[in-house]
């Protein structure tokens, strides 16, 4: 038992400290009806690291890897190339095996790294704050939503159509449980998602509009409109990032008027592991900062003058607030955010715009291929790296029969939206700097071969 | 003495990214961008965003001074009461990062992922058994985020309850407004005094009240004044077991049996599974949900503040209202149930809905396997005796010297818990003692928690460290505490002298929050 130092003598001499006649004693608090005398059977006992290996080994080969051929699925986890550095950073021992700092004589790292974090966040997003980080995008949306209707004192959040079903999913589950009231749509099948009918509907009870952009088809569009429409009555704009490699070539939510932005920023120096661990960004205007859930941490000095990091606002927090806090969280995704900023600081603002250019000149050229072939229409008109396309037919099964053909080809929206009869024919398809001419024309060929 | 650099050896200061950087550098190399016609719709971000670069030389650098400042398990031993900083094995992290599990996506066919169903599948099996449970959810992204999920679980239970006993069922997703507050009478939530911050939070985001239940002299909840609490009105108890005084809670048979036969369910707080783990199977307990701290009890890292899991298993009763999605092995094949309509005719069909986007912490998942793989049944039930043998070491090797409130009572769990009586009439308290310790080379215990005992030193060892580990911790403890005791207060307040830095500004930093970093002022000007 390799994790374990102590020999049976150790085990008898500490005994002998505490005066106790054996192990079993220490655990005389246990009631006898519930006393496990022996290790529970039917699981299997201790392995060595090479059994182990094998073991975990044989399943992770029964998955069809990302990097092994042809692959351009998005919707909320895209692949991206990290820098080995990355890894190696965020793998050193005082990074990987620290807590959360709350002696922050001895965690200057860590603070130190997620102030760097907060401001590349905020500068990234266009806002003015943001915070140490929470689980993914999907739950720093419900956070935000319900930020807003603590700043607001209203109800009422209405949901544009082009947000991602499981981050609404999400919300409508929260918020079966709260005064919260939602308003959501399922979307049609065009470009045009419903920002003109938001614009149009937001009024004195609402809290606060949720939109996401690029949307879940990949469209992108001007939020400024419906950011007006919003403060006209007094109603935050939300908005949603679920591609944050986006902000380096359009324009940012806070720029185009959000209150709050909300973002999955696993693209920036995150792999995709299957949905997690994520990390969820947060950002808004320093005005509403004593509303935000989440950890903050905060430029100070130290008794000797030199500027250091601290935990702050932790008023706002569950173990100080209890059942008045902002929020219940408390771990949140912190070596996500060393990876991101690690990443980022490797990419510096010249590095980023370059990445976003690339990935959105390769979308370009795959939609206009893909867009060629007969029966496939490219429904996205303005988009960054990911577009929706109408295929003549059905596209769960078709996404199937690719992935047969060792082409992963993109998320259907029958998946996404199961039993919307209008979507079903919906494939979008993302397409990152790391897809190759070679993969392009692999999918091209294959969707071709498919659908005659 | 004062040096050019401010360094002092191999303690290196280092400035902000922000103060090295510059926006047109770039620590990667990137192809050429191909020629196409935008199709941008004028949105492009012309403004400057202000994120500098550096070089990869340099990004290293910057990142390998920075964690130098900081304390790791690492580097020794971590005794942070109730978050069980254990040592964190290597084999996790390379088994994590096999591409078959890091390189692939949430939404790829599920033929092409069968392998990391199997794995989803396989560590619920263990949490399953190990916790004698019928269900876990595996989603959680944490150890509050799996409270919030017991608890909306127990929440939709007694909701479907009070609808069937009361109004017609409806469709939970439609647009008519429900209330914050529970439906029915069941309104309020028990929570022990002693609980973690995250419990009431949890219980209050849930729509309920919370009203506290007293612990008696020996740190456990008063049965008494449980049950003469109990009524229609309690949806459910929030119990920490081990507690967070360290302690098992020796009725709690008896407490859960008194909360079912009065209508509630009982939410365990699973934060110290360590302290029982292959010992105690929590639903012979008779809980109705737990949430398991992969990130406690089965070493996968704390990563300086997450990314945690926190899976919930549930008994029989609760298993029906368990969030979506979840793995489901039909013959030879994994499916990923992921909406509701593939409910109908399940055992899930009351499923509270989705938690997350995507299916939870699937790297957090591979690191506990891979640990629970490598200790097995038999090397789990020794981890909790060891970590249970290593606190009590800790308690009777100070408190002779250190106050011990509950000392008297008995052995403690996986941690022994210290107040700052001892120092009273000194001027010095458990934060000046907290603060020596960081010069003594050790990260501080948990200090002022839990709640019921005043200027609380909550010590949890963890089953990783030596004996030789422990015996310079407690020398360590002892000494600060036998020169507190003598020497003038002053030396103390100070502390610590050592550390990276000494002790930092909290009131000016929240008074004045400064949370981003902004170019100097002359800077600004100059532009």
């Amino acid at each position: 038992m390799r994790y374990l130092p102590h020999t049976d003598a150790d085990r008898r001499d500490m005994l002998r400290v505490i005066d106790a006649p054996d192990i079993d004693a220490l655990f005389a608090d246990v009631p006898e009806a519930a006393r496990l005398d022996a290790p529970i059977a039917g699981l299997s006992h201790h392995m060595p690291e090479m059994q182990v290996e094998r073991h975990l080994g044989a399943m992770a080969a029964r998955n069809m890897t990302a990097s092994a051929g042809p692959f351009f699925l998005g919707c909320g986890a895209y692949k991206h190339h990290v820098p080995a550095s990355v890894d190696h950073i965020i793998q050193r021992g005082e990074f990987l095996t620290s807590y959360t700092p709350y002696q922050p004589e001895i965690a200057q790292g860590t603070l130190q790294v997620l102030f760097e974090f907060q401001t590349q966040v905020a500068r990234l997003l266009g806002m003015e704050v943001a915070n140490a980080s929470m689980y993914d995008g999907s739950t720093a949306m419900t956070e935000a939503v319900f930020m807003a209707r603590r700043v607001t004192r209203r109800k009422v959040a209405r949901v544009s159509s082009g947000v991602h079903p499981h981050y609404v999913g999400v919300l409508k589950t929260l918020t079966r449980f709260t005064d919260d009231e939602l308003v959501t749509r399922t979307p049609d099948f065009t470009a045009n998602d419903d920002l003109a009918e938001l614009a149009a509907a937001v009024d004195g009870d609402t809290s606060c509009v949720v939109v996401q952009n690029p949307n879940i088809f990949g469209q992108i569009a001007d939020l400024a409109p419906l950011a007006a429409a919003c403060h006209a009555v007094g109603a935050l704009l939300i908005v949603v990032v679920t591609e944050v490699i986006s902000l380096g070539l359009i324009k940012s939510p806070g720029e185009m008027g959000a209150d709050i932005v909300v973002a999955e920023g696993q693209s920036i120096g995150n792999g995709l592991n299957f949905g997690g661990p994520y990390l969820g960004l947060f950002a808004c205007r320093d005005k509403h900062v004593r509303m935000m859930p989440g950890r903050l941490c905060g430029e100070t000095v130290d008794a000797d003058g030199r500027r250091g990091f601290v935990l702050t606002l932790s008023t706002r927090e569950q173990h100080i607030r209890r059942e008045k806090a902002t929020s219940n969280i408390c771990t949140n995704s912190g070596l996500c955010a060393l990876a991101f900023t690690v990443h980022m600081s490797l990419l510096g603002e010249s590095g980023l715009r370059k990445l976003a250019a690339i990935n959105h000149a390769r979308a370009v050229q795959m939609a206009d291929r893909l867009g060629r072939i007969p029966g496939v229409e490219v429904v996205t008109t303005n988009f960054f790296n990911e577009f929706t396309l109408r295929l003549p037919v059905e596209a769960r099964p078709i996404v199937r029969q690719l992935a047969d053909k060792g082409v992963l080809a993109g998320v259907s929206l029958g998946r996404l939206f199961p039993g919307v009869h209008d979507l079903e024919r919906g494939l979008v398809v993302a397409v990152t700097e790391t897809a190759t001419d070679a993969d392009m024309d692999a999918f091209e060929d294959a969707l071709d071969e498919v659908l005659a | 003495m004062t040096t050019y650099t401010g360094n002092r050896a191999l303690l290196l200061e280092e400035p902000l990214v922000f103060e090295k950087g510059a926006t047109d550098r770039c620590g990667v190399d990137l192809p050429d961008i191909p020629a196409v016609s935008t199709r941008l719709g004028g949105l492009e971000r012309h403004r400057e965003i202000g994120l500098p670069g550096l070089a990869e030389p340099d990004v290293v650098r910057h990142f390998t001074r920075l964690s130098r400042q900081n304390y790791a398990i690492d580097m020794g031993i971590f005794p942070l009461g109730s978050c069980t900083m254990k040592h964190n094995p290597r084999l996790n992290e390379k088994m994590a990062r096999l591409p078959g599990f890091a390189d692939i996506h949430p939404l790829q066919p599920v033929a092409t992922v069968q392998g990391a169903l199997k794995l989803i599948d396989e560590l619920a099996t263990w949490l399953k058994k190990l916790t004698n449970m019928p269900e876990v959810a595996m989603s959680p992204k944490a150890g509050a985020h799996g409270e919030l999920c017991g608890m909306l679980a127990i929440r939709a239970a007694h909701d479907a309850a009070h609808d069937a006993a009361h109004e017609p069922p409806h469709d939970v997703h439609a647009t008519a407004p429900l209330t914050a507050q529970a439906r029915g009478a069941r309104r309020i939530v028990l929570v022990p005094e002693s609980a973690h911050g995250t419990n009431p939070a949890t219980a209050a985001f849930c729509g309920y009240a919370v009203e506290n239940i007293p612990a008696d002299a020996r740190g456990r909840v008063d049965l008494a004044a449980l049950i003469a609490r109990l009524g229609p009105d309690i949806a459910a108890v929030m119990i920490t077991n081990p507690n967070t005084c360290g302690l098992f809670e020796p009725d709690m048979i008896a407490i859960c049996d008194a909360v079912h036969a009065a209508g509630a369910y009982v939410y365990c707080d699973g934060a110290n599974f360590n302290a029982i783990v292959g010992r105690v199977r929590p639903g012979d307990l008779g809980i109705d949900a737990m949430h398991i701290n992969l990130h406690k009890t089965f070493s996968t890292p704390h990563g300086g503040g997450g990314p945690g899991s926190g899976p919930v298993v549930f008994s029989a009763a609760l298993a029906p209202f368990a969030p979506l999605p979840f793995v489901r092995k039909v013959r030879d094949t994994y499916e990923l149930v992921e909406e509701a309509q593939a409910l109908a005719s399940t055992d899930h069909d009351h499923s509270f809905g989705r938690m997350v986007a995507f299916h939870g912490q699937m790297g957090m998942f591979v690191r506990a396997l891979s640990y629970i793989l490598s200790h097995g049944a038999d090397g789990l039930r020794q981890v909790a005796e060891d970590a249970v043998l290593n606190a009590n070491y800790i308690l009777r090797s100070l408190d002779d010297i250190y106050t011990a409130p509950f000392a008297a009572s008995g052995p403690c769990m996986h941690e022994a818990l210290f107040s700052d009586d001892f120092l009273e009439g000194t001027g010095l308290t458990t934060l000046d003692l907290a603060k020596a310790m960081i010069d003594e080379g050790f990260h501080p215990m948990t200090m002022y928690f839990p709640l019921v005992v005043h200027g609380a030193m909550l010590v949890e060892p963890t089953e990783t460290e030596s004996k030789a580990n422990l015996d310079q911790l407690i020398g360590a403890m002892r000494s600060i505490a036998e020169r507190m005791l003598v020497e003038p207060a002053a030396t103390f307040k100070e502390s610590p002298y050592l550390a990276p830095r000494r002790r930092l500004d909290e009131t000016a930093a929240a008074r004045r929050p400064v949370l981003t970093w902004r170019e100097p002022e002359g800077l600004m000007a100059a532009e």
